[in-house]
């Protein structure tokens, strides 16, 4: 079955929705708009008002009515109609919700998917094109998932609707309608907390997540003559899978880490302190790391380029580390 | 309402005064640690709204209401464990005072960003709606968090589908420090329920019979399908905001007023017109519910105080691989 990244979420959704009738779906626009990007087509007319429902533009209220749903036993998946909206409702996600078990003794689990568009290159300006994981990778009790195919948006789609803890489910926007890939018509389900060995290499690691899997893809194919590069995509962001980072750096003995969201305080300068520290004997040159410049993500497109991590500036840190 | 009811009621009263009362008694004794926030003087609110709901409602209490604890079934010696920040409170010792709910007896758990459980009552009445059961949720907030805008959200969202919840505003006067007049532009703040599309009351949240007949008319209405009330509750609370505050912003005078208003009292000459032996009542009341207190506070300091490493339990339902971190 040949699916875009944005149609494996949709069926996920679906899927998940026809499989259990406690699967909700909650946002702005998801149902008689189908969602601002059509992420929801048809969902409304098959399971109707009361389980694809058009909220008013309160992400408060949008996770909050989450919680209360999850401890009645529901399954609710809530879109944030862009992830950047998300800090409309972060008091909900890092005090309410994310504490919900914790306070409660282990009366309660959490069991809501916290969805939406993230991501950058489109030229969606200051307000549609932010990466905000880091700010939830400090908080105990979420877990946090950023797929970068097809095959991994619906299989992760799938495991964090079945998850028992609030999972926020990074949907990355430039790759919506970007890239096609087969997928199995059979059910399948991406364990979180695992992360994907893209491809082996022996020279380098080069650990990464979201839309920037492809640009590194790429540079390692074109590479290949160069310099023989490891391929791990994370998927999972919180928890981070270290025995695979672990592993990928001990052979190669180089890491640099790639994502697309500020550099400094993200998720890349935790990877780097842990290789730092545990793989430290086994270290062949400085852990590396490449995100986006100390700036917001601005609209003109050559700002943008200049500000986000692209093909050449991969290119460029993978030459550095290889010449250690 | 019957002589057994009538005596029951008073009970509820007297057994959270009770335990308010003891509780700061042991916290100037330095026996509690972090912040104690007594609702000593708004028993009739919680009292008046809790009493008639049936097991399977729920409340979403605010920091002072654990009178609506103990009203809705938590177990008195659980809820002091609670406040002991013990392995048998709610939280097992994770956090103290109100912030871990009893969830088996539909009762939610506060985070101290209050009025931020509106949305959660505003969701959880969502699913009583489209599963259509025919219970309700109450909603408890303090005319502070009235200016947060988790309030607006919640409320007009169960304007819309006209949601089995009701919305109680505690309306003590003072947000910690802040009066009424720096707090809100309007006279009442159930003035607002209007913006939303319901009903809102104001009621004074000291007499019991005036609270209670209120509560079941919004009940009523929420059980009924017929939505959302938002009532306002004028009450007053005689501590501080906690109990290391000294309440200076606020008269002797104005302290000794509302004293003169309090629910018992208020609720002891009702009893007295109704002829009852209100003397044998009360001491006969007074001896249940120091009982009460005594029993809690003997099971709460008895109760182990968690280990350590009790940190790490309880974060993730579905526990996650420590060994991959």
């Amino acid at each position: 079955m040949l699916v875009t990244y944005i149609e494996a979420i949709r069926q996920a959704m679906d899927e998940e929705m026809d499989r259990d009738k406690n699967v909700v779906l909650l946002g702005e626009d998801v149902g008689l708009l189908g969602g601002a990007f059509k992420v929801s087509a048809g969902l409304l007319d098959k399971y109707g008002p009361d389980r694809v429902v058009d909220m008013p533009i309160s992400e408060s209220l949008i996770i909050g009515s989450g919680v209360g749903l999850a401890v009645q036993g529901m399954r609710p998946i809530l879109e944030m109609q862009f992830i950047d909206f998300i800090s409309c409702g972060f008091d909900q996600i890092v005090n309410s919700a994310a504490t919900l078990r914790y306070r409660h003794g282990g009366q309660t689990a959490c069991p809501i998917v916290i969805r939406g568009p993230s991501g950058g290159g489109v030229h969606g300006g200051l307000y549609h094109s932010q990466n905000p994981e880091a700010w939830f990778f400090h908080v105990p009790g979420l877990k946090i998932v950023a797929p970068s195919t097809a095959y991994d948006a619906k299989g992760l789609m799938k495991a964090a609707v079945r998850d028992d803890d609030p999972v926020i489910y990074f949907e990355n926007k430039f790759l919506y309608r970007r890239i096609k890939e087969e997928i199995p018509p059979e059910e399948f389900v991406v364990p979180i907390g695992k992360a994907a060995l893209r491809k082996e290499g022996g020279d380098l690691s080069v650990i990464t997540y979201g839309s920037p899997v492809h640009a590194v893809m790429k540079a390692a194919r074109d590479m290949a003559k160069e310099v023989d590069i490891e391929v791990i995509d994370l998927r999972t962001l919180l928890p981070l899978d270290m025995n695979a980072i672990r592993a990928s750096v001990r052979k190669t003995g180089k890491a640099l880490i790639v994502h697309e969201a500020r550099q400094t305080g993200g998720i890349g300068a935790e990877i780097a302190a842990r290789i730092a520290q545990e793989c430290f004997e086994d270290l062949d040159g400085p852990v590396m790391r490449l995100g986006a410049r100390e700036a917001h993500t601005p609209f003109a497109p050559a700002m943008e380029d200049y500000v986000l991590p692209n093909q050449e500036k991969i290119i460029e840190a993978i030459r550095t580390l290889a010449a250690y | 309402m019957t002589e057994q009811k009538d005596r029951e009621l008073y009970y509820w009263l007297r057994l959270i005064r009770e335990f308010e009362d003891r509780i700061s008694a042991m916290d100037k004794q330095g026996k509690l640690m972090g912040g104690v926030y007594s609702g000593k003087g708004q028993e009739a609110v919680t009292v008046g709204f809790c009493h008639d709901l049936r097991w399977d409602d729920w409340i979403f209490p605010l920091h002072r209401d654990l009178g609506a604890f103990l009203v809705k079934g938590a177990d008195p010696r659980r809820l002091m464990a609670q406040i002991f920040g013990k392995r048998d409170g709610f939280a097992k010792g994770k956090d103290s005072y109100l912030h871990g709910g009893d969830l088996g007896n539909g009762i939610f758990g506060a985070t101290s960003m209050l009025a931020a459980t509106l949305p959660v009552a505003a969701g959880m009445a969502f699913k009583f709606k489209i599963r259509k059961e025919d219970r309700v949720a109450i909603a408890f907030f303090g005319e502070g968090a009235s200016s947060r805008g988790d309030v607006h959200e919640a409320m007009n969202f169960a304007g819309v589908h006209k949601l089995p919840v009701v919305f109680v505003c505690e309306n003590n006067f003072y947000a910690y420090s802040t009066p009424n007049e720096l707090q809100f532009g309007v006279d009442n703040v159930a003035d607002r329920a209007a913006g939303y599309g319901f009903k809102g009351e104001v009621v004074n949240g000291n007499d019991l019979h005036a609270v209670m007949a209120t509560a079941r008319k919004a009940i009523d209405r929420a059980r009924k399908g017929e939505g959302p009330t938002l009532v306002e509750c004028k009450t007053y609370r005689y501590h501080g905001h906690s109990e290391h505050d000294r309440a200076d912003y606020r008269t002797e005078e104005e302290v000794i007023t509302w004293e003169s208003r309090d629910p018992m009292i208020l609720w002891e000459v009702y009893l007295e017109k109704k002829k009852y032996d209100v003397e044998a009542i009360r001491n006969e009341t007074a001896e249940r519910v120091r009982k009460a207190v005594d029993d809690a506070v003997a099971f709460a300091e008895g109760s182990p105080a968690p280990e350590g490493p009790e940190a790490m339990e309880d974060l993730y339902a579905m526990p996650i691989d420590t060994e991959a971190r």
